[in-house]
């Protein structure tokens, strides 16, 4: 997808204007959060199992060349075959060629955050294969021509109404000729234009939140069966995953499930988990029969072995942009590009380059919130933190933001000449204000005081009172 | 360079290592062929009775039902009141498995049975559970010659029959009984995990039932599990 990373700051801007995204964050704030907090508090061993999820994506990621031969085997041992894919453009060619070979005119499209990374939709069409998207979010996205805004709910910035225009827009020509208000009908409109697409598809392409070494079996994880229709009744089913997904064994795969939909929805499982191995077998009456898995780089092997390796743990549950009080401020489509939130403003920079991405680290308050649920404990404060500092000495980060850190440190480095200088400014903001105690505008702080005043400083410094107060209790 | 070989020679260069010697490639082949169970909850680590209630509480909790028949020929009347009671048409699409097509249907003339794969027009399917998983209200389905795995999901009701035998406390137990019971085929092209009726959330993040999957889940628990 076309990365506008680049303009976080007005895009973000927008989005703080955007009455219907205003709502629609609200309900991310109160909705997941909440459930993911009592699905938590009712599994007593939930704090374990994600240390078990994440030292068993930790092992993976240490022998990752070993355990992506050992799934290849597996794969190709069961019929199917797997495509290594350095780029999205090595991934969309494996692709077409796939579907040019059954000739296919129709793709249904199971969820995948991955077919959004490789710009999968566009390049089909253009190529004259029509991809119709099957879960509910993308399939409303997808009429929209929009990027998704959430990584497990792609719609989650739309209103009722604004589905009520698309589906009256673009169902007219299934027979629909009325406006549809009710959520519940609306679902059933969808359900009943889909239902033919996935019997008539000629192949269906499904993401994997996990590839099984031990069994070369991907697996779906989903609430709404479009993934098992599109990954059934075509007779090519094409899964793409990324590399990191790779898990060990069924066992293991049943230990990071436990964590995954108590993270991103606070459902104690999600409704299908299903497991492919494989195209149908001989004696099998239904099934795809022809299999493939595409697996993609795209930029990931290089993570390993750097700070950036543990992203690599990632199971993609939306626990992190859930919590955090930034994406609930802008909103996903503010991060230009397919990973928003707090995960997003931590690989986009190696995704799409630091110089693009180089507003996403800052994006954050450090509030660490992120960490706090992420079901595999991804540091994302201190990943951000490493972006900072690298976009400071490459010099990506603009001269006066730069020069204000130095600034900065030139004092923070002396700890006395620190605290006269803070005590001095105390002073200064104290006189400027005045008897009102309060700052109308400020030098170098506009972005401030543009929309509210400064109250000036009070009292003594910081340093002044913990000093005292240790001497009181000396 | 094939693209296998560039991915994995990245990998190693990052790793600053070649491909893992064979002893360490040994232990690891070995782990995964000892398919150790992790930390398994202790709610599933509860005596069979016990994980028949948990598991009719969690799928109730999931919205799908749950009945309970003493034997297997019990089955076809309790579709039949079960089909009345909600007011579905009487015409079933059933796997073609022993388990579903030797019951006595002809003792309820009034059902139209049809064994085969899952297909557009079938308003209920039915098909038989390989294992119950009693942590979480989950039903495992395996596909096979005699149980097409798009009954599950094409027909907009689903009736579900699982053994009480059948059931098990955890993910884990349901998968080494599939890993005996399929030890010459290997794994089947698709196991299902099934968790209550299919469901969306993706307007406005109100919960919707039946999104693609089936719209209503009944799960007929037969026996006690003696």
């Amino acid at each position: 997808m076309q990365v506008t990373s680049r303009k976080f700051k007005e895009n973000s801007h927008k989005a703080m204007q955007d009455e219907n995204l205003r709502a629609a964050l609200g309900r991310v704030k109160q909705g997941f959060t909440t459930a993911r907090s009592v699905a938590a508090s009712e599994l007593p061993e939930f704090e374990d199992l994600r240390d078990k999820a994440r030292d068993i994506k930790d092992e993976v990621l240490e022998n990752l060349d070993y355990y992506l031969e050992y799934f290849d085997e597996k794969v190709t041992a069961s019929g199917g075959h797997v495509h290594w894919c350095s780029s999205a453009k090595d991934a969309r060619e494996a692709i077409l060629k796939i579907c040019r070979d059954v000739d296919a005119k129709t793709v249904t499209k199971g969820k995948s955050m991955i077919t959004e990374e490789i710009a999968l939709n566009k390049f089909l069409a253009s190529e004259g294969i029509e991809p119709i998207e099957t879960d509910l979010g993308e399939y409303i996205i997808q009429l929209a021509d929009e990027p998704p805004s959430h990584i497990i709910g792609p719609a989650v910035h739309k209103t009722k109404e604004q589905v009520t225009e698309l589906f009256y827009e673009h169902h007219q020509q299934y027979g629909y000729t009325e406006r549809e208000e009710d959520p519940e009908k609306l679902v059933g409109e969808a359900r009943a234009v889909l239902r033919h697409k996935y019997v008539t598809a000629d192949v269906g392409i499904t993401g994997a939140n996990f590839l099984v070494a031990e069994t070369g079996s991907t697996v779906i994880v989903t609430n709404e069966g479009n993934g098992d229709l599109t990954q059934s009744l075509p007779k090519t089913h094409i899964v793409v995953a990324s590399l990191e997904k790779v898990i060990p064994t069924l066992e293991d795969v049943s230990t990071v499930m436990r964590v995954l939909a108590r993270s991103a929805t606070g459902q104690e499982m999600s409704v299908y988990t299903t497991f492919s191995t494989g195209p149908k077998r001989d004696d099998d009456i239904d099934g795809p029969e022809n299999f493939h898995v595409i697996l993609l780089d795209g930029g990931r092997s290089e993570m390993i072995g750097t700070e950036l390796q543990e992203l690599l743990r990632c199971i993609r549950c939306g626990a992190c942009m859930n919590h955090c009080p930034v994406y609930h401020a802008v909103g996903g489509h503010s991060y230009g590009w397919v990973y928003p939130g707090p995960i997003g403003a931590a690989i986009n920079p190696q995704m799409v380059g630091l110089e693009e991405a180089r507003h996403l680290p800052n994006a954050s308050t450090f509030c660490g919130r992120c960490e706090e649920v992420c079901p595999v404990r991804i540091p994302l404060p201190k990943i951000l933190r490493h972006w900072r500092e690298e976009a400071f000495e490459k010099q990506i980060a603009p001269k006066p933001e730069r020069w204000g850190l130095e600034f900065w440190g030139f004092f923070a480095k002396r700890p006395a000449l620190y605290r006269l200088a803070t005590r001095a400014a105390v002073k200064l903001l104290s006189l400027m204000a005045g008897k009102k105690g309060r700052l109308k505008s400020l030098p170098f702080g506009k972005g401030w005081t543009s929309v509210r005043d400064l109250p000036a400083p009070q009292g003594a410094t910081f340093m002044e009172q913990w000093q005292k107060k240790q001497k009181r209790e000396g | 360079m094939t693209g296998r070989e560039k991915i994995l020679g990245r990998i190693r260069a990052q790793k600053k290592r070649g491909a893992l010697p064979a002893d360490q490639q040994d232990l690891i082949a070995a782990r995964i062929a000892k398919h150790e169970h992790n930390l398994i909850p202790k709610r599933g680590q509860i005596p069979l009775k016990e994980q028949m209630d948990l598991f009719q509480l969690k799928m109730e909790k999931l919205l799908a039902t749950v009945e309970r028949v003493k034997e297997a020929a019990d089955i076809p009347k309790a579709v039949q009141s079960y089909l009345a009671h909600h007011n579905l048409p009487t015409r079933i699409k059933i796997s073609p498995s022993e388990r579903l097509t030797d019951l006595p249907w002809s003792d309820i003339p009034t059902l139209e049975i049809v064994t085969g794969v899952g297909a557009e027009e079938d308003e209920v399917g039915m098909s038989p559970a390989f294992a119950g998983i009693a942590e979480t209200g989950t039903l495992m389905m395996a596909s096979g010659a005699e149980t097409p795995s798009t009954v599950n999901f094409l027909p907009e009701n689903h009736i579900a029959v699982l053994n009480a035998k059948d059931l098990t406390g955890s993910y884990e137990q349901a998968w080494d009984a599939l890993r005996l019971a399929t030890k010459d085929s290997g794994i089947p092209r698709t196991v299902n995990f099934i968790s209550g009726p299919s469901r969306t959330a993706d307007i406005e993040q109100r919960l919707i039932m039946g999104a693609h999957g089936p719209k209503s889940l009944h799960v007929i628990l037969v026996g006690d599990g003696t």
